[in-house]
């Protein structure tokens, strides 16, 4: 299937949009090439990538050693050669083991050298929970490398930003990272055709609404509009803010639709000591404290190793039922 | 049956500490010549010897010896005789400005130089290299400005680098010298990947990845190679082995077992041992692997056998963990002199030819010195606090202006 040779919206799913995503990638740009564990043949452990080597040959898609931190400096490497490197980890957990050369090379490099080795790199991974893969493949490490100064952290939740989020992380002359919620990947949507590149510095609201702010990013954000469905049937109309990009912030996105609305309930799925929650929180503080009718509320995992049996799994996360509830405890 | 002994943790030990007589007696030293040099184009399973030979070209004698003597003119020794003792020089110079309290840090490359130095000269302008920090001969062969080098070590407002890196932990993209890391593994995998992205490309430039035997213990080294290994990529893979990691011995890092140079046979890739104080033999090897590297045959280790004279920086005092005597009695020599040697002996140089140019070298550093004093020695003179935000990005995110205006600059 390839979207962009209809004319018409296309019915697919968010996998398919990552696809459409990379294929397009690759088509524009010869220094674009994708590279990580099982990324040729098996087409990446979320199929991500299937039928992508048959289209462009081993050299762009290629299968590397297992190797997290090898394959991520080789990535910085090509990328300092002129190329535009993606570089798939296979789930989150995984790349804890390249955070060398995440944090310590590539974030790094730019400043360090004085402005003469910037390090034009995408990396792509697999986040969160809710498969049933227990702790070590479940987590949520986004808010950490929203914590990195010299990285740029997105988290398309939709088809539109799925598709169009990479290739302007592509054209952007330093390292992107790009967590794709493994419970998105199914989803099913509609891409026009004419279906592109979009901002990735820029929130956006997926809902209106006037009562409270449910604002959330990845995997959490379908939970949240299905919270604003069940929330508007008592009258009680939710604005859903999609943080998009992680790193930079939209403060002022954030903001404007937490004066409107006098009340926050922020939903993520790190855990909530130390999160990206806790910081948004802190900015609503720090700049519309006075606007506020009510304390900002979090609904974040449960600060446990994410566990295996689902209904432990369920437990854990966050669930449309704990964002109803929060958010009437704020709108009282 | 006998009785089982009981288990005993074994902790290597080096030959000699202060007060001990420096001990090289455990080393195999061939003589210069008698290392076989294949066709550059052998399969590695024929080469399984040079990772445990230790090839070596000038002799006793400073005569060259054997296949691996390269043809080099006089011109072309002359430089690099020049380039080292710059080197040299240099490290003297701001060793001692670093005793005066000047900059905080520094680090000298005494005794290493050639292979620093033979490497950038053998290698080509658009070949890159991912070094070590006691690599500033790359840049001395390349005629690099000492001017730059001196402000960042001073790290006054005309530090090329504007404050953010140590002093010698250089960057220098024009002449091939990628920016020099703390973390001394990570070099190694981005050496790899730029050398596959030029194989990718098509074009013909090669990557020289170095790093210390200290570092051979980084899954960084055995990552790179796996993958220099598997994707055959177009770059020289060099160690250099100058027996101590700060205070750790080599044994420390594994060579008590085998050499560093065989950890290439697990990966397939021929793997060179060579006496890094033999400026022909650093020269000889280096073009047998990039020639190799060109033919698309692949990744070569290299280890380069030498010695490092001074403590790893200004922070330790080599005399509190080794026999100060000990560089003095390493039996490979010093590598100025035994070039100085060799170009006497072919009546290309005379003692007083070599003194001149000391004092040549030593007044175009004292001359960098002196100007650089004039921008300001460490915290007289100080970088822009405003450009502190900038090169975060290539184009600051509204956070980093933010954080610029909160600083009222």
């Amino acid at each position: 299937m390839n979207a962009a040779k209809n004319n018409e919206a296309t019915e697919l799913t968010y996998r398919d949009a990552c696809r459409e995503a990379l294929r397009d990638a690759m088509s524009r740009d010869e220094r674009v090439f994708l590279m990580g564990e099982d990324v040729g043949h098996y087409g990446g452990c979320y199929g991500v990538s299937k039928g992508l080597l048959e289209e462009f040959g081993p050299e762009r898609i290629r299968d590397t050693p297992l190797s997290e931190n090898g394959f991520t400096g080789l990535g910085v490497g090509a990328a300092l050669n002129g190329m535009r490197p993606i570089v798939e980890i296979m789930t989150v957990n995984f790349s804890l083991l390249a955070l060398d050369q995440i944090v310590n090379n590539a974030a790094l490099l730019r400043h360090m050298s004085g402005g003469q080795f910037g390090v034009p790199l995408v990396i792509r991974m697999a986040t969160g929970a809710g498969r049933q893969l227990a702790a070590q493949h479940s987590h949520s490490f986004e808010g950490l490398y929203a914590h990195i100064p010299g990285l740029k952290v997105l988290t398309p939740a939709t088809l539109e930003d799925a598709r169009g989020m990479l290739w302007t992380a592509l054209e952007d002359p330093d390292p992107v990272i790009i967590f794709e919620h493994v419970m998105l990947y199914n989803m099913m949507g509609t891409l026009s055709a004419d279906a592109g590149a979009l901002p990735i510095d820029k929130a956006a609201v997926r809902r209106e609404g006037k009562d409270v702010s449910l604002i959330t990013y990845g995997g959490s954000l379908p939970k949240a509009l299905a919270a604003a469905e069940e929330l508007s049937k008592n009258g009680v109309e939710a604005e859903v803010v999609d943080l998009r990009t992680l790193r930079p912030l939209d403060d002022e996105t954030i903001l404007a639709s937490v004066r409107k609305t006098r009340r926050a309930v922020i939903v993520d799925e790190g855990w909530r000591t130390g999160s990206l929650s806790a910081e948004i929180s802190a900015r609503i503080m720090e700049n519309a404290l006075w606007d506020l009718d009510a304390p900002v509320a979090r609904v974040c995992s449960a600060e446990i190793p994410i566990p295996y049996s689902h209904h432990l799994e369920e437990a854990a996360l966050p669930q449309t039922p704990d964002i109803v509830a929060a958010a009437r405890g704020v709108t009282g | 049956m006998k009785p089982r002994s009981r288990l005993a943790l074994h902790v290597p030990a080096p030959s000699s500490r202060p007060g001990d007589k420096p001990d090289f007696s455990g080393l195999d030293i061939p003589e210069a010549g008698e290392i076989r040099r294949p066709p550059c184009d052998t399969a590695e399973a024929e080469m399984r010897d040079l990772p445990y030979a230790l090839i070596r070209v000038l002799d006793d004698e400073g005569a060259p010896q054997g296949d691996w003597a390269p043809r080099l003119s006089p011109d072309v020794l002359r430089g690099g005789l020049r380039a080292m003792l710059l080197t040299r020089a240099f490290d003297e110079r701001l060793f001692r400005i670093q005793r005066q309290g000047k900059t905080s840090f520094y680090m000298k490359s005494t005794g290493e130089e050639a292979i620093a130095v033979a490497a950038s000269m053998a290698l080509g302008a658009k070949d890159m290299c991912f070094p070590t920090y006691r690599f500033v001969g790359w840049l001395m062969a390349r005629s690099h400005p000492l001017l730059p080098l001196v402000n960042q070590i001073f790290s006054n407002e005309k530090d090329p680098l504007k404050g953010r890196q140590l002093p010698i932990l250089y960057s220098a993209r024009e002449y091939g010298f990628y920016s020099l890391s703390g973390n001394v593994g990570s070099r190694f995998g981005h050496a790899v990947g730029w050398a596959m992205a030029s194989a990718y490309k098509g074009d013909d430039k090669i990557a020289m990845g170095v790093i210390g035997e200290g570092t051979t213990a980084e899954g960084d080294f055995h990552e790179a190679l796996t993958f220099a290994s598997v994707y055959r990529a177009p770059v020289i893979l060099a160690i250099t082995n100058n027996q101590w990691a700060i205070s750790s011995f080599s044994g420390i890092a594994g060579a008590e077992a085998t050499t560093f140079a065989a950890k290439a046979l697990a990966y397939g890739i021929p793997g060179l041992r060579v006496d890094g104080n033999d400026f022909l033999a650093v020269w000889a090897a280096i073009r047998w692997a990039a020639e190799r590297a060109r033919l698309n045959l692949g990744a070569t280790l290299i280890e380069f056998f030498t010695y490092r004279a001074e403590g790893h920086s200004t922070s330790d005092d080599p005399a509190k963990y080794r026999p100060s005597e000990e560089a003095g009695a390493w039996p490979l020599g010093d590598p100025v002199e035994r070039l100085k040697q060799h170009l006497i002996a072919q009546n290309e140089w005379d003692e007083a030819r070599h003194e001149a140019l000391i004092a040549e070298l030593t007044e175009e550093v004292r001359a960098a010195v002196k100007e650089g004093e004039r921008a300001g020695v460490l915290g007289q003179s100080k970088p822009s606090v405003k450009e502190m935000f900038e090169n975060v990005f290539e184009e600051p995110d509204w956070r980093l202006i933010e954080q610029r205006r909160e600083m009222g600059s």
